[in-house]
């Protein structure tokens, strides 16, 4: 699999991060030998083997519907940026969309 | 319905979310409750702190295998979650826990009443997945506000096959999923809170074709009835644009309920590249016989099924049957009503009539203690004597009753007057006063107009305030035209 321009401009975008052209380079670079070595995999043959999705043989591993610890509003928003008691606050992320005609 | 008329046909597939009705959360021990201060309903696991884990709530679980029961889905055996990766401020893991490639239900159908046939709406899958936070963009010009009290609440999706088409059809099938969610106590079903929300994916092709078209997604669909409306007036929308030989669009649109039209949503995430991956952090769930064959006990007999049986067992017209299914505890109180009086047609009548009104009026529901069902039975046999007229028992007796639960029925039914006159002098001297006062009528009956014998019964009913017992009322009327010939 080849890690082009492309593709780290759409990772980019997807994970709302933003590079320079430089750092661009430098993570395509490193992607691509990360990539090439997870391709070793590739040479063995894994016909008929069922994925695996989990890797401990833990199962149901379940809580019972009852209310746990929470934590105060004050406590959480301690370490937040820009809070506006009670809320968190994050940069806009859409603007309201005017309808059409 | 317009689309009939037209060479299209629409193509219709909802997916439905049901917060589930559980205590606390999905992953955490949070309270799962709508409506208190924001951001009071949080932990460092609904937060995303580093280092913490999840840990599944296992009613959660069985209430999404209750639906899959409900619907007819293939359970399955084992399994898994997956994270859903997209970035937004509302999320704060960066991802969202849902299932991907085993959801916990697969197939099913829920049949849904069109026309007085029954169509099988075919689903695709339900899963069990997490609720994002919620994000508030109006309180502030530069930021989003965040209250995370909702993020990690318990979803189920119901997703269905592309087999609906119309805007009726899916509204249908709506409400139908609206009334089972409640029958199983699994959800509260409200649409405003957001307890229950729909996204439809519409798309139209020449009728005939088997060939899907391009589809549309209209999203915040936070009513039944707009429910309907968008998708009609998107449908149009659609088979305008192919009359005009325009070029239909894949994209996301909302719907404005105040223009009634939907339009587009600009959004930057609509990359769908969700990057799936199974999520390490949660253990598979092993659907066992054990817990499988439980909750199958424990399902109650379905809307559908009991409809059924009041029609076949208690020969109740579809109407009534239907009226009384329409909410389980108004089906649980007429069974047991039956287990007192076998005049099943007149309990029916009183409940989805004047005992609903009623309630209605008092602004209170069947969850509350209504009228203790014997002393409906007695209602229904003071009726079936002919010692009360129905009018009477329901705008009288019946209020009177319910706010009066220990009276004897009988007792306070001749104590208030209420009961019928069979008196004959009583009821002749009624019957002589309307007489005397439309001597033209009873001249134009004795000339053969015997029609009008209804509108002297109803004037003698009107004098005797509803009392005058109408079997004995009627003969003496007929004797009495009859003889003054």
């Amino acid at each position: 699999m080849e890690v082009n321009e492309a593709l780290v401009e759409k990772l980019s975008r997807l994970s709302a991060l933003s590079f320079t052209k430089e750092e661009k380079m430098h993570i395509q670079d490193d992607l691509q030998k990360m990539i090439l070595f997870v391709e070793k995999l590739n040479e063995l043959n894994t016909d008929g083997v069922e994925p695996q999705l989990h890797i401990t043989d833990a199962e149901n591993v379940f809580r019972d519907d009852i209310a746990g610890k929470m934590i105060s509003n004050e406590a959480a928003l301690e370490n937040a940026p820009n809070p506006m008691p009670p809320y968190f606050t994050a940069t806009k992320a859409i603007q309201k969309p005017v309808p059409e005609n | 319905m317009k689309c009939e008329k037209e060479p299209y046909e629409a193509v219709i597939g909802l997916e439905i979310h049901a917060r589930l009705a559980t205590n606390t959360k999905l992953f955490c021990g949070d309270y799962n409750r709508f409506g208190d201060t924001p951001n009071s309903l949080i932990s460092e696991i609904s937060l995303a702190h580093p280092g913490t884990l999840p840990f599944l709530n296992k009613k959660a679980v069985s209430f999404a295998v209750k639906m899959g029961i409900a619907c007819h889905c293939d359970i399955t055996d084992t399994t898994y979650f997956a994270r859903k990766n997209y970035f937004y401020p509302d999320l704060p893991k960066g991802y969202q826990v849902t299932q991907h490639i085993s959801p916990i239900c697969k197939n099913g159908y829920v049949p849904i009443r069109i026309e007085n046939e029954i169509k099988d709406i075919f689903l695709n899958r339900i899963h069990l997945e997490e609720d994002a936070g919620k994000s508030l963009h109006d309180l502030d010009d530069k930021f989003s506000c965040l209250d995370f009290n909702r993020a990690g609440t318990p979803l189920i999706e119901i997703v269905t096959e592309p087999v609906l088409h119309s805007a009726e059809e899916a509204y249908q099938f709506l409400s139908e999923i609206r009334r089972l969610v409640k029958w199983l106590d699994i959800c509260d079903g409200n649409m405003e809170e957001g307890s229950l929300r729909c996204d439809a994916n519409i798309s139209i092709r020449p009728k005939g074709s088997k060939k899907l078209g391009v589809k549309v997604e209209v999203k915040n669909l936070n009513s039944l009835r707009f429910v309907k409306k968008a998708i009609q007036v998107e449908i149009n929308r659609l088979i305008e644009l192919a009359k005009k030989n325009q070029q239909i669009i894949q994209e996301t649109r909302s719907y404005d309920a105040t223009s009634n039209t939907t339009f587009p949503m600009r959004d930057k995430e609509s990359a769908d590249d969700y990057r799936y991956f199974p999520e390490p952090d949660l253990p598979p769930v092993k659907i066992n016989e054990g817990f499988f064959s439980d909750l199958k006990k424990s399902m109650p007999e379905l809307p559908s099924q009991k409809e059924k049986r009041y029609c076949n067992e208690y020969k109740l017209p579809l109407l009534d049957a239907e009226r009384l299914c329409a909410e389980k505890q108004v089906a649980c109180y007429f069974d047991e009503a039956v287990k007192y009086s076998t005049n099943y047609k007149a309990l029916a009548n009183l409940i989805t009539g004047p005992l609903m009104q009623y309630l209605h009026e008092q602004k209170s529901d069947f969850s509350n203690p209504v009228l203790p069902a014997n002393k409906l039975e007695e209602i229904v046999q003071l009726i079936d004597e002919n010692k009360i007229n129905f009018s009477i028992a329901a705008s009288k007796l019946l209020p009177f009753l319910m706010t009066h639960q220990n009276e004897d029925v009988l007792v306070a039914a001749t104590r208030e007057g209420w009961l019928q006159i069979n008196d004959t002098d009583e009821l002749e001297k009624w019957i002589q006063m309307v007489l005397d006062r439309m001597p033209d009528k009873v001249k134009q009956y004795q000339q053969g107009k015997k029609g009008l014998i209804g509108l002297m019964m109803g004037e003698v009913k009107k004098i005797s305030k509803g009392k005058a017992d109408p079997v004995i009322t009627i003969k003496l009327l007929e004797e009495k035209l009859t003889k003054s010939n």
